[in-house]
């Protein structure tokens, strides 16, 4: 220990006789490491925002969208017809797995406050929506059931439409806004949730009791006609399965014959997760693959420097020898003397590349997480390399005639 | 018992289809405390003597006895720990590291012992004393005069203890001043105790030695001590000088 040691520190003595060749050497390593540190960053990073995205949407929803149909050819769209309905979603409510049904109606409408005004997207939900997508509330409360049975006036707002209508540090519940005419009372203000993936601001929104919207303000052609319904599963595995139910007690309720196609849409969120964690996944093995790359060149040019180096100093290993130096000796030394440089390489890769997704996010405003696991994976790496690919030089160096390495010119 | 017995030393190098035989039947003893000089034209397989002597190579057959061990059939790791601790090796060239201090080469030999740093430079200093270089110490090779080289790798051929220094043409790239000092170093050396065995061509650098072996063709040719009867058979050698 002693020896491999005081090894170490003759190894940073050898590097530090060629400075500029030792920081030239290292450079593949530096580049390889930081860049790796920096893009994983960067990519957990964006991966994490991602899946905040996805989780403000709820957990386990599965969203079911009114179908359109086709008049002469001409296709109208979703919620083109009435083909769904709360009677459809509270059906759905009784398969196994399901824990709550929610269903929702929008219209875009201004709002109004005093002397501000906005234009925004309107919602009559009941309270079992606000469960299932995940919506919590920042000041106030939700809908009490009083409410929902009344077709109550009473509103809650998304943060966007506070910001809009409501000075700083003016506290909206309690006041009272108006749309299409009519005042409304504010019980409650939403947390916010951000952008979701398509980037739509969901904070950009205002809920009233679904009985309000099709009673009072959005009217109604068929009454209980919904624009959306939403089911949230107990866990993700049953997701699946629920699909299909929904579908095949769609089908049934809606007396579609086997060969008509379905006159509605289920989208499953674990589908959407999915597609993104495949993203992410091929972004990951890209990542491992220039990783690689670079580590690999890295190596070589260590190994290239090593072997010149050999060569330089075959007299130095021949004077070793005769000194009393056995072969694992020298053997040793220039192993240490490649680790060293790849794993200081890799150290300062290590800085560099944390500096660079601090950068990244400071400069750009990119998310980055920097995780410990892929420093110290990085480092290790790079240590890796400079075994296995100091081995062949310095094996080459341990095998030398003590007798013809001394007479080396 | 002698410092080293050597008992019919062959060595062979087969290179290709020509065999060379470089040492043909060598057999000499030499006692602790000897200084010994080996001469020799080029190719007489002094060279080859002394890397066997110095245990860097074994010989093809025949017995070496250094201090009762016989170390002609030892693996590589035991002759590495025999050059370290018994043998001190001087070259033409000093063979010193470059841009590596005085200090720092004296205390090599003491690095693959795997004793304390701290142990190392005490034990350099003082060997660097002997040699009268403790000033120098921090002084890299290229700072230094000829001269002060080959002190500072007699300092690293005496840092160890040996029971033997093999200084191979140690004056070889000296001018006569230096090569005087040199000399002169090595006979007080000697005059301490250690055995000095001495490859050299040129005649007046033997005569500090006591005993000359003159060898020519793999084989010794003359043995003599400084005042034997061997003298009538130094005239030659001299002449050629």
């Amino acid at each position: 220990m002693n020896f491999l040691l005081m090894t170490v520190v003759v190894a940073f003595r050898v590097l530090a006789r060629n400075r500029m060749r030792s920081a030239l050497t290292m450079l593949g390593i530096i580049i390889g490491v930081g860049a790796v540190i920096a893009m994983v960053s960067i990519g957990e990073g964006a991966k994490a925002a991602v899946q905040a995205q996805i989780a403000s949407f709820g957990t386990n929803v599965i969203t079911i969208l009114p179908g359109f149909t086709t008049v002469s050819g001409v296709r109208s769209g979703h919620g083109g017809v009435v083909t769904l309905t709360v009677v459809d979603i509270e059906e759905l409510k009784k398969i196994p797995g399901v824990t709550y049904a929610g269903w929702a109606r929008r219209d875009a409408t201004q709002v109004v406050h005093e002397n501000k005004n906005w234009f925004t997207t309107v919602n009559g939900v009941p309270s079992s929506y606000l469960i299932i997508r995940n919506w919590s509330i920042a000041d106030g409360d939700f809908f009490t059931q009083n409410d929902l049975d009344t077709a109550a006036k009473v509103v809650l707002l998304g943060k966007t439409v506070v910001d809009s209508l409501f000075e700083s540090g003016e506290d909206p519940v309690g006041t009272t806004i108006r749309m299409k005419n009519m005042p409304f009372k504010v019980v409650g203000t939403l947390a916010s949730k951000g952008y979701d993936l398509m980037g739509t601001d969901q904070d950009d929104v205002v809920f009233i009791p679904f009985s309000t919207a099709e009673r009072k303000v959005m009217g109604t052609r068929f009454l209980g006609a919904i624009g959306a319904g939403f089911l949230s599963a107990e866990s993700p595995e049953q997701m699946d399965g629920i699909v299909e139910e929904v579908r095949r007690v769609l089908r049934q309720r809606h007396k579609l014959r086997p060969d008509k196609d379905d006159d509605f849409t289920v989208r499953n969120q674990i589908d959407i997760a999915k597609v993104q964690e495949g993203t992410s996944e091929s972004m990951k093995l890209l990542l491992l693959a220039v990783a690689s790359i670079s580590l690999l060149v890295g190596g070589i040019g260590i190994m290239n420097i090593l072997l010149v180096s050999v060569t330089e100093r075959t007299r130095e290993i021949g004077i070793r020898m005769a000194v009393g130096a056995k072969r694992r000796h020298i053997l040793l030394q220039f192993l240490v003397e490649a680790v060293v440089l790849s794993a200081m390489g890799g150290l300062i890769g290590v800085g560099l590349g944390v500096a660079g997704a601090k950068a990244a996010s400071n400069l750009a405003g990119w998310p980055t997480i920097i995780s410990g696991d892929i420093l110290v994976i990085a480092f290790g790496f790079s240590a890796l390399v400079g075994i296995f690919f100091g081995l062949y030089p310095a094996n080459k160096a341990s095998q030398l005639n003590p007798i013809e390495a001394l007479r080396y010119e | 018992m002698s410092l080293i017995v050597c008992q019919d030393l062959v060595k062979t190098y087969y290179l290709g289809e020509m065999d060379v035989h470089a040492l043909r039947g060598v057999s000499l003893s030499i006692e602790a405390g000897e200084f010994v000089a080996v001469m020799g034209a080029s190719g007489s397989g002094k060279s080859t003597l002394m890397n066997i002597l110095g245990c860097l190579d074994i010989p093809t057959s025949g017995a070496y006895v250094l201090e009762g061990t016989d170390v002609s059939t030892l693996g590589e790791n035991r002759l590495a720990e025999i050059r370290n601790s018994k043998i001190g090796f001087v070259f033409q060239n000093f063979n010193l590291i470059p841009r590596t201090t005085a200090l720092e080469n004296v205390q090599l030999p003491l690095f693959y012992r795997g004793i304390p740093a701290h142990e190392q430079k005490a034990l350099a200093l003082r060997a660097l004393e002997r040699v009268g270089l403790a000033d120098r110490q921090r002084h890299h090779p290229a700072q230094l005069s000829g001269g002060q080289q080959q002190r500072v790798a007699i300092a690293r051929a005496l840092v160890t203890n040996p029971s033997i220094i093999l200084a191979d043409e140690p004056t070889g790239n000296l001018d006569s001043q230096s090569s005087k000092e040199i000399m002169d170093v090595l006979t007080r050396l000697n005059g301490e105790g250690i055995t000095i065995i001495l490859v050299t061509h040129e005649a007046d650098i033997a005569r500090y030695a006591r005993r000359t072996i003159l060898m020519k063709d793999g084989m010794i040719l003359a043995d003599r001590d400084a005042g034997g009867v061997a003298v009538a058979r130094a005239v030659p050698l001299e002449a050629r000088a």
